[in-house]
């Protein structure tokens, strides 16, 4: 196998004028977010008792776990059924899914009223409740996540542990622990990577059930029984995607050549899912017979449309085309209407969709909502820029050109 | 049999997280308190006997500590004009409908918890801080609740409210059955303090018995139908109106316990963990073949 290229960081500098931008948008976000903790949510939010959830949950809990399911797509693809092509494209992958869950985690921590009980699901527990699977799973991968990529710290730091000082008589030893721990995780890698994929399709899936329960209070072209199910295949669909996506925005924020022949490849087995995840919910429509409702012109009908149109036909029909898979631009703007319909498809479900019996008028978001939801994609984006940076995330040309698969193909090989 | 691998492997897994955090799991259970007692008690609504004077939501108040202004103040018929709900320092509200036999005497109608008979939100709640006790209460716990509103989203009759507006604990409030009292063998604050005994606190199947007998022998002054005896599996709180309940703003769930379908659907995924346990071992299993068809490249 040639592999000519080798994770290590990107040599570049952190800050840019779009950097910048990011940085004064996250601090904004903060200074909402302080707001909250110091006022509550009613201070900050348009939440009220006729509507308990907002775009917190709809987009950076339930969208966030979706759009972070590049992480256990590419770790299916690559570990489980070793497809080798795919190595470069893992550790980004795995970056982006690692602070995905830290925000989505975030996240929920900020939405929920108690935020100091976060750890509460731990103990006690409520296997009938939905969110007690979702809250489970995602604390759970959350960790696995974490020791996934512990091989990119150790192999960052092995041999280079250099602290100055009174500090210097840890280097060695800990320079110890880290070979150590490489060691161990090199063998035990592959527990954790089967762990972490089912565990993605239990919580994505587990997602979808989450708003079964409020029953007629959702409105019937998305509440269906086979909710966690559309879940689950539209987070795989999004998947390879949200991969193309970030490769291409991140090659190009670092000035790196995108892996054309990679991502087409990629691209090619996006048509499938979607198409599979299409038929599930045309049929689904089909059966409940709620396609009547499609007649009516009000912003659930409006809204539904414009996200299977947009987020699922379209980009089906994009993906078919070789023209497609083989431009780069078009390429990201398929990706991007795929990652745009599942992201609308989760604002619909948990924020359209709930039409309350009793309401003093309809929810929007607010300033605030906005600016911490804005706030924390920032700050995720700075945070994914810090560590290509300074560790070895992404694949670049290797310049002795000897293949260091030891590295690269970390815990599947023998 | 089944429900004890479930629960053990609960255990297992949790014990892992309970391990980082140091704590025992010794006190949790898998589920929170959910009882279905034969003798469960209720309170019959009947709407047409309520004259609007508002002396349960002043009881209501009273009984719970929250401040309030003087009874006197709730002759004020004015706040008809605005349909209410609960909230966090109201637990129960009367709102006022037109009454189609007699527009002289409008329908009043006393809204609360339902304390239903398989609750949406007992099955909801992420750390099982909300409970169905003995007596047929729905009573929250504020020492689990981590406020994430779920019991809200799930309610079919939109009852719970938060302290949206409390930094530091803020809590699920609504109506908890006069819980406090009833176990010192005191009647619900409202049900003691209406005039006119619209309310009658009882065993529920007695009541349902009693609200069948009031159809029997005036059937021109209600409407065939007792709201709570099957809506959502069924409550503790029904009513009894002149008119068709939906006419009244009452909500129609259907007649299935409101948890059904996503219960059997979350223990349909994790079926005592033979499905992830199962997927497990298959991906296992691929990735090892797949790994030997590729090592004598
Ligand atoms: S009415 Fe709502 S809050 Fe009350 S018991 Fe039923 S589901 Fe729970
Ligand atoms: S807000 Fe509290 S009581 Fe309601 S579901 Fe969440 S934890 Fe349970
Ligand atoms: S039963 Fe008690 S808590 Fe409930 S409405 Fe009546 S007085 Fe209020």
């Amino acid at each position: 196998m040639e592999h000519f290229t080798k994770p290590s960081p990107v040599y570049k500098k952190f800050f840019t004028p779009g950097v910048f931008v990011l940085v004064i948008l996250a601090l904004n976000g903060l200074a909402f977010l302080a707001g909250r903790l110091i006022f509550g949510i009613g201070a900050v939010t348009n939440l009220n008792n006729q509507y308990p959830w907002g775009i917190w949950i709809g987009i950076d809990v339930a969208a966030g776990v979706a759009l972070a399911a590049g992480g256990f797509t590419t770790a299916a693809l690559s570990h489980v059924i070793h497809k080798e092509q795919y190595h470069d494209i893992i550790r980004p992958a795995l970056l982006t899914a690692m602070l995905g869950y830290t925000f989505v985690a975030l996240a929920v921590s900020i939405d929920i009223g108690r935020w100091y009980y976060i750890w509460h699901p731990l103990i006690m527990w409520n296997g009938n409740s939905a969110l007690f699977e979702v809250g489970i799973c995602v604390i759970m991968y959350l960790a696995v996540l974490y020791i996934e990529f512990l091989p990119v710290v150790t192999e960052r730091f092995i041999g280079k542990v250099r602290m100055k000082g009174i500090f210097s008589i840890l280097n060695k030893p800990l320079d110890a622990i880290l070979r150590i721990l490489d060691k161990g995780l090199s063998k035990t890698m592959f527990i954790f990577i089967i762990l972490g994929v089912v565990l993605s399709t239990l919580h994505q899936s587990s997602l979808g059930t989450l708003m079964i329960i409020a029953g007629p209070k959702m409105h019937p072209l998305w509440q269906t029984p086979v909710l966690p199910l559309l879940f689950l295949l539209s987070a795989i669909s999004v998947g390879y995607p949200m991969v193309i996506f970030e490769s291409i925005l991140a090659s190009r924020s670092l000035g790196l050549k995108a892996e054309m022949n990679v991502l087409s490849e990629l691209g090619r087995m996006v048509p499938p899912i979607l198409g599979i995840y299409l038929a599930f919910k045309i049929g689904d429509m089909v059966i409940r017979g709620s396609f009547v409702y499609l007649t009516e012109f009000n912003t659930a009908s409006v809204m539904f449309v414009i996200e299977v149109l947009f987020g699922v036909i379209v980009p089906l029909r994009m993906f078919l085309s070789e023209a497609v898979l083989k431009s780069k631009p078009l390429l990201f703007v398929a990706s991007v209407l795929v990652i745009f319909g599942v992201l609308l498809n989760r604002i619909n479900n948990f924020v359209v969709a709930y039409t309350p019996p009793y309401s003093y008028g309809p929810y929007f978001p607010s300033i605030g909502e906005i600016s911490v939801t804005v706030g924390f994609i920032s700050l995720l984006v700075l945070a994914y820029r810090f560590i290509v940076l300074n560790f070895p995330v992404m694949s670049l040309p290797d310049k002795s050109s000897v293949p260091q698969s030891k590295f690269a193909i970390r815990g599947t090989q023998k | 049999m089944e429900k004890q691998n479930r629960r053990s492997f609960l255990k297992t897994t949790a014990l892992i997280g309970a391990a980082a955090t140091g704590i025992s799991t010794k006190s949790a259970s898998a589920k929170p308190k959910n009882i279905l007692s034969e003798d469960r008690m209720g309170v019959l609504v009947d709407t047409t006997v309520c004259i609007g004077c508002r002396n349960c939501e002043w009881a209501c108040k009273t009984a719970h500590n929250i401040p309030t202004e003087d009874q006197i103040k709730y002759e004020d018929r004015s706040v008809f004009k605005q349909m209410r709900r609960p909230e966090p320092n109201a637990f129960t509200v009367v709102n006022e409908y037109p009454n189609p036999q007699n527009s002289a005497l409008p329908t009043d109608v006393k809204i609360q918890c339902m304390h239903c008979d398989h609750p949406a939100c007992v099955s909801a709640c992420i750390v099982g801080a909300i409970s169905k006790e003995e007596n047929g209460s729905v009573i929250w716990d504020t020492k689990k609740c981590i406020g994430c509103r779920y019991c809200m989203v799930a309610c079919p009759f939109q009852i719970p409210s938060f302290d949206y507006n409390k930094p530091m604990n803020p809590e699920i409030r609504k109506c908890d059955f006069c819980i406090e009292r009833t176990k010192k063998g005191l009647l619900p604050a409202c049900v003691k303090n209406c005039p006119v005994e619209a309310l009658t606190y009882g065993p529920r199947n007695e009541l349902i018995k009693e609200a069948r007998e009031r159809i029997k022998r005036y059937p021109d002054k209600y409407f065939n139908h007792i709201y709570g005896e099957t809506e959502a599996g069924g409550t503790s709180w029904m009513y009894l109106a002149n008119q068709d309940f939906s006419k009244l703003a009452f909500p129609s769930p259907g007649d299935k316990p409101m948890p059904g379908a996503s219960e059997s659907i979350q223990h349909g995924i994790f079926a005592y963990f033979v499905p992830p346990a199962f997927l497990y071992a298959l991906l296992g299993g691929i990735m090892w073949i797949t790994k030997k068809r590729n090592e004598p490249e």
